[in-house]
């Protein structure tokens, strides 16, 4: 083992003077060049989540239905029938932000070898992206239409259903775009499998593709340091996707657990083999040798720190007995899958790096994965505000007609249709109901009921206030999920957020998972697992916190899955919930170039959830023939898309008072049906005609609300 | 399911070659497929009389093999496209469309990157764009021909993913039923 002692050797590896002591104590000794570049990856924030974990363990949890929970690739809970529905979101935001092709392909890669690294088949992907204002920014434009490629790139050719997601636009994502992908994934039950290591003497596999220079220090040089000036510099850290090796390395591992050959299964992501190989040894209490000379390359002259940090997509690391290998050598080369002995488990519960035999590491699995130090933050509450207003699009004086126009054309708002008509939803027919038909993607299972899922996350708002931001961020997921009929079952959550070491930025964080914990509590969703993503900054600043979350249900009776259009002329229409709407961080303040200030309206847990539980069961019933929750730009706006949906119109008087503009998100629905089956909910109007029509306040044809809405995006997807 | 690897069709009534992305649609789509083992075994069952339908890519597959004439070029937007399409019923007299009534119009999605048909010869055109309805700049909104002998057929959009009401519509359900009768009445009887 070598050693430079140059004493900026480790702050290059991006490690602290502090946590280098700290290592130099833990082992005793001066870590090798190999070692140092392992350990510097392992105690990377994006490894280690070493300003994030000691809040994580706030959240909830456990729950009745949780068969994984957080720690293992991905979270899972029970769906009944004997199967498990896997699922995760995860960030790959600044790799998107130096190449959005690659990244947002690559982001859809590895959340889909989470997935079945736990042994479940991806069977849907969703999407929450963020970029800048797409009107006045080439560089937003840009990013949007690449990524969104990238995405389809990726999910369509790999065969499977994009079937949700969300895009939010606001300038201080300008230069830090964001990513987020989420997968679901189908398992019976007794399939699952855990990532822990275990049986010394069990030989340890690469799986897939070969290994090159691709993504050396992502996790460090991207995921955990500002964005800055020459990040064009960076662009070979981003790693490039590969989506047919993909797809034959998820059947070539589905075939292998199925046929019983694996005692354990791990996905290569952040910081490759060093990440994988040491998770794997932690979880099982044991120790692993690799010899990387015997890790195929892409590459001939690779040094052994660069195999151990390569983050070549496409590979899995798995655990199999010595009398499985020859079996598990036939499945893969069916697959035509690269499957290559690396080393072994051994019962030192040390990670030894071998080369051709010479021992280039020797570090303890408990250093690398459970040492680093986990940092409390320092949170203090902005006096002054931090995040400068928009350019105003609205003077304020408009007649509420030419508001609601400008709304529906806001790029926030327009039709989502030049996104995902670049996604294939259907692919492997389970999709119930497709974007734009439903607040919810709703996929079928086997025995005729189905889930539902959705993500959702309002910068803005949390920006306002972050703790009751991020519950109105739970609320509004679950209450998409009551409105095609589901239950939530378990939640995930990317925490994407700026540098965590300002105390603004922690203090958004410390109060975000605190109403994330609050609100997960209220609804009793547990949360079975996540990411987070700091550091989200460039030179302007950071962006908006943004906690993304992501809901998984079920509802017993796929044919009664609702939809979000009015259906029939003459059913009733009627307002749900406890609604109290405030123009504070909504669209329409945006609009006006108001700053993200303000308070947010009150929540009642109680009648929220109640209201969640009479809409979901309405749903069920099959008495409400549309259902959609209230959210960005208000009543207004919740009843334009329930008429576009259905292309039908609609004619209400709002109860005395109601702002028709203000928002209160996950809180209210508007719901339609024969009169007597809509009970002792208010009445507002009634489904009928070919224009919107709220007594008193706008009048306007279907046709050119249409237009307003279809316009808005088109330009620049 | 038949193996790509195998030179064996093991007695099938029908070969459905399906969509997708076979190969990663790397080189062009479907260029490479049609070298995999099982295509010489199709190539002589469609010769010998045989139904071979081509789904979207399978269509791209047929057309490299020579099995059906032109060629999908990208779309002229040059992106993917999903979309649930109007087609019209050209030909209700051959094996693939002899359930649908003549100009019955079918509801079935698309989806593809490559799906922009051209043939520099006149083509037996048995699935149009409804007007107005073509998603990807196709020649004479053509979404599916047929060889010259009528036993093989190739189309753009996606008739398995209108076999159920749940899932929008049942309308791509009649091409398979159309082969199923012909199988009844030709094959098996």
């Amino acid at each position: 083992m070598t050693s430079t002692s140059s004493p900026s050797r480790h702050r290059q590896l991006g490690l602290t003077d502090h946590e280098y002591e700290l290592i130099l104590e833990r082992l005793g000794r001066e870590p090798g060049d190999v070692e140092l570049a392992m350990l510097s990856l392992m105690w990377s924030e994006h490894c280690a989540y070493k300003h994030s974990r000691k809040l994580l363990r706030r959240l909830p949890t456990e729950g009745p239905r949780v068969v994984l929970g957080p720690g293992e690739n991905a979270g899972a809970v029970d769906v009944g029938g004997g199967l498990a529905l896997a699922f995760k979101v995860e960030s790959h935001n600044h790799p998107s932000a130096v190449e959005p092709f690659q990244g947002a392909a690559t982001g859809v890669g590895g959340i889909l070898r989470d997935v079945f690294a736990v042994g479940a088949r991806p069977i849907a992907v969703l999407d929450s992206l963020r970029f800048g204002e797409p009107a006045s920014s080439a560089r937003s434009r840009y990013l949007l239409e690449r990524a969104v490629a990238g995405i389809g790139h990726y999910g369509n050719s790999v065969g499977v259903p994009t079937v949700g997601g969300e895009i939010y636009f606001e300038n201080c994502y300008e230069q830090n775009c964001l990513v987020n992908a989420m997968c679901l994934g189908l398992a019976p039950v007794q399939r699952l499998i855990r990532s822990a290591a275990a049986g010394p003497g069990n030989v340890l596999v690469l799986l897939g593709a070969l290994t090159g220079r691709d993504g050396i220090g992502g996790a460090s040089v991207l995921a955990s340091a500002e964005l800055g000036e020459g990040d064009g510099a960076k662009r070979p850290s981003v790693q490039i996707g590969d989506p047919f090796s993909e797809k034959k390395l998820l059947e070539c591992c589905l075939e292998l657990l199925e046929d019983g050959l694996l005692v354990s299964l791990q996905d290569l992501g952040a910081a490759g083999l060093t990440s994988s190989a040491s998770e794997m040894a932690a979880k099982g209490g044991v120790g692993i040798d690799i010899d990387v000379s015997r890790v195929p390359l892409r590459e001939a002259d690779m040094e052994p720190f660069e195999v151990m940090i390569s983050e070549s997509q496409e590979r899995m690391l798995c655990v199999v007995e010595p009398e499985c290998v020859a079996a598990l050598m036939d499945v893969c080369e069916r697959w035509e899958v690269l499957a290559t002995p690396i080393g072994q488990v051994t019962d030192t519960g040390h990670l030894r790096v071998l080369n051709a035999g010479a021992v280039v590491a020797d570090l303890p699995v408990h250093v690398l994965v459970d040492d680093c130090p986990l940092y409390d933050l320092d949170p203090i509450q902005p006096a002054i505000a931090i995040y400068a207003p928009p350019e105003p699009v609205l003077t304020g004086s408009e007649p509420p007609g030419e508001v609601l126009l400008a709304l529906l054309a806001s790029p926030n708002l327009a039709s989502r249709r030049p996104v995902f008509e670049q996604y294939d939803p259907i692919v492997q027919s389970r999709t119930v109901r497709r974007p734009d038909e439903a607040d919810a993607a709703v996929l079928a299972l086997p025995d005729g009921s189905a889930v539902a899922v959705s993500i959702d996350g309002n910068g803005r708002r949390v920006a306002c206030d972050p703790r009751q931001g991020t519950i109105e961020a739970v609320y509004e997921c679950a209450a998409n999920l009551a409105c095609v009929g589901a239950e939530p079952l378990g939640l995930t959550n990317c925490l994407n957020f700026g540098n965590p070491e300002k105390p603004h930025v922690a203090w958004q964080l410390t109060e975000a998972v605190a109403g994330l914990a609050e609100a997960c509590q209220d609804l009793e969703i547990p949360v079975v697992g996540g990411n987070v993503s700091l550091y989200n900054e460039a030179p302007a600043g950071p962006i908006f916190p943004t906690p993304v979350v992501g809901i998984v249900g079920k509802l017993p009776d796929a044919r009664r899955a609702g939809r979000l259009g009015f259906l029939r002329e003459g059913d009733a229409i009627a307002l749900v919930g406890p609604f109290k709407p405030r123009r504070a961080g909504s669209e329409l303040a945006k609009l006006q170039g108001r700053p993200p200030v303000g308070e947010l309206p009150p929540s009642d847990a109680r009648a929220i959830r109640a209201a969640h539980q009479a809409v979901r069961d309405g749903v069920r019933r099959g008495v409400l023939h549309s259902a959609h929750d209230i959210a960005e730009g208000g009543l207004a706006v919740a009843l334009a898309e329930c008429c576009l949906a259905g292309g039908i119109g609609a004619s209400v008087t709002v109860p005395e008072g109601l702002d028709v503009f203000a928002e209160a998100p996950g809180r209210g629905f508007v719901v339609s049906g024969l009169r007597e089956a809509l009970g002792a909910w208010p009445v507002i109007g009634a489904v009928g005609g070919g224009a919107l029509r709220i007594d008193g306040v706008l009048e306007l044809e279907i046709a050119k609300l249409r237009a307003a809405r279809d316009g808005g995006l088109a330009e620049s997807v | 399911m038949l193996w790509h690897a195998e030179r064996d069709l093991h007695g099938v009534d029908a070969v459905i070659i399906p969509g997708g992305f076979s190969y990663g649609d790397y080189l062009r789509a479907g260029a490479i497929a049609r070298f995999a083992p099982v295509m010489e075994e199709v190539a002589e069952f469609a010769r010998a009389g045989g139904l071979v339908l081509g789904i979207c890519n399978g269509f791209q597959v047929l057309c490299e093999a020579r099995l059906l004439p032109g060629a999908l070029l990208p779309n002229t937007s040059l992106k993917f496209v999903c979309r649930q399409v109007e087609l019209e019923v050209v030909d209700a007299q051959t094996p693939f469309t002899r359930e649908c009534e003549p100009g019955r119009r079918l509801s079935i999605p698309v989806k593809h990157t490559t799906g922009r048909y051209y043939a520099p010869e006149p083509v037996r055109v048995l699935l149009r764009y409804a007007p107005g309805q073509n998603p990807n700049g196709s020649q004479d909104d053509i979404a599916g021909v047929c060889n010259e002998q009528g036993n093989v057929f190739g189309l753009m959009p996606h008739p398995e993913h209108a076999v159920e009401a749940l899932s929008g519509s049942v309308d791509g359900l009649r091409i398979f039923e159309s082969m199923r009768a012909h199988v009844d009445q030709h094959v098996l009887a």
